[in-house]
């Protein structure tokens, strides 16, 4: 027998690594890291200077920053919710449906459903302002048509209706995607286990509840963990639809406007990176908070069913 | 260390490649976020210099108005800015000027053709400086539909009092909706309201100085009532207002829905191309008859010189050339609604732009209340008075109670009204 020989030193591992490092650390890892170190400067006459937590300190302490931050931080807890309340069941319903073989045109339905996915932002919240414009839109019309037009309300320029419907449009756009993940969940589901348990007498509904939805709670985990990381993330269609100052009133303020009024400037308001950096870590903090109960807290105690 | 040599790099390029040029003829560079008015400059501002002084050559090179500031910061940073600065009135500009990016052009002979309150976009607080010429400003005021003035049979408003009238006889004709604002995009409430009354009630420069100076509080009487008047604007406005944006105010305008429109002058080419109705144009109606109006002509657009420049001789010439009354009347006559500064007399052509411009002579003029110094801070007042303005307009809140926040909030950062 050959004796045991040295392990080389396999060199490939590392090349073949090296390009997707590199991409990810310029463009991810770099900025991120970057970011966090811009937050604790501050420029004072021209000049950058460490001042440590202070940023975090106004942040949290200053009444003028505070009041803004934990409203734009509740609008996007209320942002997650209605996603999380809409959108996901909505998409597992979907897709239960979809997944029927008994279903007529289930691939056209599919496509329909998923196309609003692939659209810019830009253009769904043109859209939607138009569809609901008081003015021109046909919301109202509509409404009218079926005798219903006292229900009509100017709801984007609402103080009370506007982030709701934004998180709707936002649903509406979104569905799609954790319509399309449960989808393949539930088509890599055996039909043998399926078949067993109707021998058990499990058929319909009860075949959902019972053996298709606990089979498929790992994919809605990352669904909703999705879900969150892109909800505190979000700040394109406010934008779009909105604009920087996220009216009327604040209302529909979310972190990431609020982010990029203070990095940027608005207006008369001069860009200000060092603030808007400790927002973008505040934002980072809370997004990895959230990720890592969901990780420790619940993915951990998800069995996985080998088949 | 390594930015600074890479800068250092980047200059020395700069630099080599300018003395080449200026070896036979200077070249002048502009840049502006005016990129609306390329075929102007182009076509009818730059020939006209051009032929008066064949040794200079002009290039506008214009870049997207939303990233102007950002690109020329980052250019002037890196030495590779033009030698023709457009300027941005008041921090923006004043920011470049600190930083030594800016020449200083007080002593130039042109300036000597513009008023303090012309300059006041671009100097420095003390009025000790001045850094770019005064380039156009635009004028506030109502623009009305004729026609539906003439069908509903009322006659232009003078004061506050005939101006709801006006407003009533609208709403009770029901044929047109009274006043064409929205509340959506918040600015146009600010700047078209606010801003727009508001110099009759706080006296123009007079209360506009004694604010920055802390002689006078937003609480004051000038300073709450242009909000009281807001407060009685919601009633006249379009249903469904709140989620109005302000192309929407624009387009029921000038489809001849809306009788009367809360402008700024910048409008009157895009509506005089969109409406096929005659239009008229009246200043804020002042408290009582008789009673002094003001309005608020405001510095937008100011010039000036990079102070790196190599062909500074070339630049003042051009300079100074802006400040005198040829380059006015082009470029009023280009532009109706972008009227120049100068003390000069120019002849506009159209008259939309006459009505604006005739109340220069009539009324006492003065910049927006929150532009200069005052917005320094945080919070911002400029934001805050968009957010004030609408919450007014909508019965929100009370015209004392915002008043009463946005002092709170600019005393909390502006050491003379503290």
């Amino acid at each position: 027998m050959a004796a045991p020989s040295k392990q080389k030193t396999r060199w490939h591992i590392a090349v073949f690594l090296a390009p997707a490092v590199l991409v990810y650390t310029a463009v991810m890892i770099y900025p991120l890291f970057n970011t966090l170190r811009l937050s604790l400067y501050s420029e004072i006459d021209q000049e950058r200077i460490w001042v440590g937590l202070q940023n975090f300190r106004t942040l949290f302490g200053d009444a003028i920053w505070s009041d803004q931050f934990w409203n734009a931080l509740a609008n996007n807890g209320w942002f997650f919710l209605i996603h999380m309340l809409v959108q996901n069941p909505i998409g597992i319903a979907l897709a239960a449906i979809l997944s029927s073989p008994r279903l007529r045109f289930s691939a056209f339905y599919r496509s329909a459903i998923f196309i609003p996915t692939i659209l810019s932002f830009v253009i769904v919240g043109f859209a939607w302002k138009l569809i609901l414009s008081p003015i021109w839109g046909i919301a109202p019309g509509m409404l009218d048509a079926i005798g219903l037009k006292f229900l009509y309300q100017p709801w984007l320029g609402k103080e009370e209706y506007a982030l709701t419907t934004l998180s709707l449009v936002s649903v509406w756009q979104y569905v799609g995607i954790p319509m399309m993940l449960i989808y393949a969940a539930l088509l890599s589901i055996p039909d043998e286990i399926l078949e067993a348990g109707e021998c058990d007498g499990i058929t319909g509904m009860a075949a959902f509840w019972k053996i298709k939805l606990p089979l498929i709670l790992p994919s809605i985990g990352i669904i909703s963990v999705l879900t969150f990381v892109a909800n505190f993330n979000a700040f394109d269609l406010i934008y779009a639809a909105q604009g920087a100052l996220a009216g009327p009133d604040f209302s529909t303020d979310i972190l990431g406007t609020f982010m990029y009024r203070t990095f940027f400037g608005f207006q008369l308001q001069l860009g200000d990176p060092h603030m808007g950096s400790a927002i973008a870590s505040a934002m980072f903090g809370i997004i990895l908070i959230g990720v890592c109960i969901y990780l420790f807290g619940i993915q951990r105690r998800l069995r996985n069913y080998q088949f | 260390m390594k930015t600074n040599t890479l800068k250092g790099v980047l200059l020395a390029t700069t630099l080599l490649g300018a003395t080449a040029a200026t070896a036979q003829q200077a070249e002048l560079t502009i840049e502006s976020w005016r990129n609306d008015d390329l075929a102007i400059w182009q076509d009818k501002i730059i020939p006209a210099f051009e032929a008066e002084h064949p040794d200079i050559k002009v290039k506008f090179t214009p870049s997207a108005p939303a990233e102007y500031n950002a690109v020329l910061n980052s250019k002037l940073d890196a030495g590779s800015a033009g030698d023709i600065i457009t300027c941005r009135p008041f921090d923006a500009s004043l920011a470049l000027y600190e930083a030594g990016h800016l020449a200083d052009l007080s002593g130039m002979e042109g300036m000597s053709n513009f008023s303090d309150v012309a300059k006041s976009g671009w100097s420095t607080d003390d009025g000790g400086a001045t850094y770019c010429v005064p380039m156009a400003s635009v004028i506030h005021g109502f623009i009305y539909n004729k026609d539906a003035f003439e069908e509903v049979g009322v006659a232009v408003p003078q004061t506050e009092e005939e101006f709801f009238a006006v407003l009533e006889a609208f709403k009770q004709d029901g044929n047109y909706i009274p006043m064409a604002m929205g509340t959506n995009d918040q600015w146009e409430a600010a700047t078209m309201g606010y801003n727009n009354i508001g110099p009759n009630y706080w006296k123009g420069e007079e209360g506009r100085n004694a604010l920055i100076a802390g002689n006078q509080k937003l609480t004051d009487e000038g300073w709450v009532a242009p909000y009281r008047q807001l407060a009685k604007w919601g009633d006249y406005m379009g249903d469904g207002y709140e989620a109005q944006t302000y192309p929407d105010s624009q387009n029921i305008f000038t489809l001849g829905r809306a009788a009367i429109y809360p402008a700024g002058s910048w409008e009157i080419s895009g509506f005089n191309a969109q409406a096929d109705f005659e239009m008229g144009a009246f200043n804020p109606p002042v408290q009582s008859a008789g009673d002094t109006c003001y309005i608020s002509d405001h510095t937008d657009i100011g010039i000036g010189m990079n102070a790196a420049t190599d062909s500074s001789e070339a630049a003042k010439t051009f300079l100074n050339w802006v400040a005198s009354s040829e380059f006015s009347t082009i470029f009023a006559n280009a532009l109706p609604g972008f009227f120049p500064l100068s003390n000069a007399a120019v002849e506009l052509e159209d008259p939309l732009a006459q009505e604006f411009i005739s109340w220069r002579d009539t009324c006492e003029s003065s910049i927006r209340s929150t532009y200069q110094i005052l917005s320094r801070g945080t919070p911002n007042l400029e934001n805050e008075t968009w957010n004030a303005s609408v919450a007014v307009i909508k019965g929100d809140e009370s015209p004392e109670d915002a008043g009463k926040r946005l002092q709170d909030g600019l005393a909390s950062w502006y050491a003379p009204q503290q």
